[in-house]
């Protein structure tokens, strides 16, 4: 069964890139602004009466 | 900076909207009808378009593809111009998106019913039809891409980065699980066969899970929910974690759909362990959910649509940790095969991707119409109607599920099989099929006063491509030192893309290349042979039934299968097997050892000839439908030399020049059973397709049974004198 020293070189590979990336992720600071971009998203304007009524006497 | 003009393209939304609201009638119409014949198989209506072999898959793949699936766009293209403050990229690409996608439903519905079918659970679809599938695919990727790139807003929303992934996964799923050789316009074989072709199909039946039914509605959720509840989501950071970790977990679970089957132990250990782990990632996205709606829980009172989405994300936190629970071997073996497996999928299904759409379509239908929605009352009574439906359909099944197996595993004092009749245990579950048909109905009925409520509301409004203002994306400066990492990214549709792609094609690879390439893995069996010209037809003709619907071709080495049905499956049986035919649910036997002379499902020609013909004849009890028709629809000889050449193409050892003497052996081993089926009185032709079925169910299990081998050896040589 070679077959899992494969496996088991793919998945020690694997986790060491998920490791590399979430230290530099860390290290960099990206979790500096996690809190704008959920707000933004809550300033389109899609107010449904205004625009209803615009609509509707049209 | 300057200020740009533009309008959102919301008439492609409009477009898969209606679809969805058509098609998602259809598909749930098809369900109750499939509901129906397990309950009372006179609706079968005994011919062949509508026996449940041929509803089943119509249903999967309607609801799945047809419902789900133009929902799913209808909610990215809404969500996606307005986070990117773009139009969609192109309107020409738009079009060609909606109509390809509308285009291959239909041609699913025609070629599933007519039979034409791959075999393989939810990738049915023949190979013309999946290359159409994967040009529209990547057209509505490139779409896409196109937005994202020429998006105003530097930022990419989380629920884009789902829809990026949605994108990815699925193509590549679809790509690896649809290469086939074509042996004529309709039909088809996979390259891979038996252990391989399993693992390849249960790789992405999984996977079409995570990819269809999982990010694209974690994406929609990331978007809709916070709309609807007017509150930013409650974690962005907890977003960014357990997107990546699930994407890149996810692909490795596939072999859990193969617990206790003829594959290596390793890929079953393997896809038990990822499918544990994925608990973590999938309860955050429900965990970031339902917090989002902390301080809001009053909104959720009133609102239909909150409510839907509340429900949806407890569905599928449920889900989520009853899946993994299900992969375990022990609580597999259990689930596997029964109707607890059905009572999982619909839990998800009707509560999850249901709720979410329904959730998604009471909030945006208003909106995209500048409208107000019709009656809030209808609404609210569909959210019932549809919760209770879900539960009258789940429970059922799980009671069901587990009265069925401790049926099969119950033994007697003496060491017998206490209910040595399948269909014993069969009649005992059988009330619980009709208050599932009446949970479905529920579910109906809500769907009925959504589908009237979303045309009342839409008609009161107008879809106009909505103007917006927005200022130009500057160009993108060099990245700044203090700039985060994953910001970075985000802004880089392309290379974001790219990063996805690697994470799931790691998981992929690592479970598919060993098995393809490694032969150690595939232990040989030296008295397996290939498929005769007869058996290979009556093998087609049972994939173009959907028979893996209801019947299994899988012993699981657990005392009451090898007691109940024979020797358990191996993996060198299944060599020439394109594709494999498993199958996920035992409705009806398993029919792994049905040519093992001495095994219990071991029948004469003649005990199949009637069978077929009238089951209930046979034995009052059985639901199955009847299959009158294998006996005079005509098979057609013409195919075989051009299958057998493709069979050869794949590797399976015909001698050379075999196709043109396939045909003649054809008629010398049909000739044997039109004798035996004679001296039981039935007069029947070769050709019939009965003949081939009989066949083929006398060689499954027949190989390793050396009394069978020579027993067939013995009457083909008595034939040949």
């Amino acid at each position: 069964m070679n077959i899992l020293f494969l496996l088991i070189g793919v998945s020690f590979l694997a986790a060491l890139i998920f490791l590399a990336l979430f230290l530099w992720a860390v290290k960099s600071g990206q979790y500096d602004d996690t809190y704008t971009p959920s707000v933004r998203i809550l300033f389109d304007d899609e107010e449904l009466d205004n625009n209803n009524e615009e609509h509707l006497s049209k | 900076m300057e200020i740009q003009k533009f309008n959102y393209d919301d008439k492609t939304v409009r477009n898969f909207v209606l679809a969805t609201l058509i098609w998602g009638l259809v598909a749930l119409i098809v369900g109750l009808l499939a509901a129906s014949q397990l309950a009372i198989p006179s609706l079968n209506f005994g011919i062949e378009f509508t026996s449940f072999g041929r509803v089943r898959p119509l249903h999967t793949n309607a609801v799945i593809f047809a419902f789900i699936g133009n929902a799913m766009f209808a909610g990215f293209y809404y969500s996606m111009q307005r986070v990117l403050k773009a139009r969609l990229f192109n309107d020409v690409m738009s079009k060609i998106h909606f109509w390809g996608w509308q285009l291959v439903i239909l041609l699913a519905a025609v070629t599933l019913l007519a039979g034409i079918t791959t075999g393989k659970e939810y990738a049915e679809l023949e190979w013309p039809v999946d290359i159409l599938i994967a040009v529209v695919w990547v057209i509505f990727g490139w779409n896409m891409i196109g937005t994202i790139l020429k998006r105003r807003v530097k930022h990419i929303y989380a629920a884009v980065w789902w829809y990026l992934a949605t994108f990815i996964g699925i193509a590549v799923l679809h790509i690896v699980n649809s290469i086939e050789i074509p042996a004529g316009l309709f039909k088809s074989y996979p390259v891979w066969a038996g252990a391989q072709d399993a693992v390849v199909q249960w790789w992405y039946g999984h996977n079409a899970v995570a990819f269809f039914l999982t990010t694209p509605w974690l994406g929609v959720m990331y978007y809709f929910l916070p709309k609807a509840a007017n509150r930013p989501i409650y974690s962005y950071q907890l977003s960014i974690v357990h997107f990546w970790t699930l994407i890149f977990l996810y692909m490795w679970a596939g072999p859990h759909h193969l617990l206790y089957q003829a594959l290596p132990d390793w890929a079953q250990a393997l896809g038990v362990t990822f499918s544990i782990m994925l608990i973590a990632p999938s309860w955050g996205g429900m965990i970031n959910g339902l917090l989002t709606l902390r301080g809001a829980w009053d909104k959720v009172r009133d609102s239909a649509e909150l409510k839907f989405m509340v429900v949806a994300l407890t569905a599928y936190g449920m889900s989520t940790f009853e899946g993994p629970m299900m992969s375990l071997k022990s609580v597999n073996a259990i689930s596997h095969f029964t109707d607890w497996t059905i009572a999982h999928t619909h839990i998800a299904g009707m509560a999850w991707n249901g709720g979410l759409i329904f959730g998604m379509f009471y909030w945006m239908i208003p909106r995209l119409f500048k409208t107000k929605l019709f009656s809030k009352k209808m609404a609210n009574t569909h959210f019932w109607l549809a919760t209770l439906g879900v539960l009258l359909f789940a429970i059922p099944l799980y009671w069901a599920g587990i009265t069925q197996w401790l049926m099969l595993r119950e033994y007697t004092a003496d060491g017998l099989l206490a209910y040595p009749n399948f269909i014993e245990t069969l009649v005992q579950i059988l009330p619980m099929y009709f208050f599932r048909i009446v949970g479905g109905l529920l579910y109906f009925i809500g769907f009925v006063l959504f589908f009237v409520n979303m045309f009342k509301t839409m008609k009161t409004g107008k879809v106009v491509d909505e103007a917006v203002e927005a200022p130009a994306l500057e160009n993108t400066k060099p990245k700044h030192r203090d700039e985060t990492y994953h910001r970075w990214i985000e802004r880089k549709g392309v290379r974001f893309s790219i990063l996805v792609f690697i994470a799931l094609v790691i998981g992929g690879a690592v479970e598919i290349i060993p098995m393809v390439k490694v032969e150690s893995n595939i232990p040989k069996i030296e008295t397996v042979t290939p498929y005769s010209p007869l058996e290979l037809t009556g093998r087609d003709i049972y994939v173009a039934n959907g028979c893996y619907n209801c019947h299994s071709q899988q012993v699981r080495p657990l005392r009451y299968e090898t007691d109940r049905y024979g020797e358990y499956s191996k993996i060198g049986e299944f060599v020439y097997d394109h594709p494999f035919q498993w199958g996920s649910r035992r409705t009806g036997p398993d029919l792994a050892r049905t040519g093992y002379i001495g095994s219990s499902t071991y029948k004469t020609a003649i005990w199949h000839y009637n069978h077929f013909t009238n089951p209930y004849e046979m034995n009052p009890q059985s639901i199955m439908p009847t299959y009158s028709w294998f006996a005079t629809k005509e098979v057609n000889l013409d195919e075989i030399p051009r299958k057998i050449r493709v069979m050869q193409m794949l590797g399976v050892p015909y001698p050379e020049g075999y196709d043109e003497k396939a045909v003649d052996d054809y008629m010398k081993e049909a000739a044997i059973i039109v004798a035996n089926l004679k001296e039981s009185g039935v007069d029947i032709e070769p050709t019939k397709e009965m003949i081939a079925m009989i066949a083929y169910l006398h060689k499954m299990g027949r190989d390793i049974s050396p009394a069978g081998v020579k027993k067939y050896k013995e009457s083909l040589e008595k034939s040949n004198k």
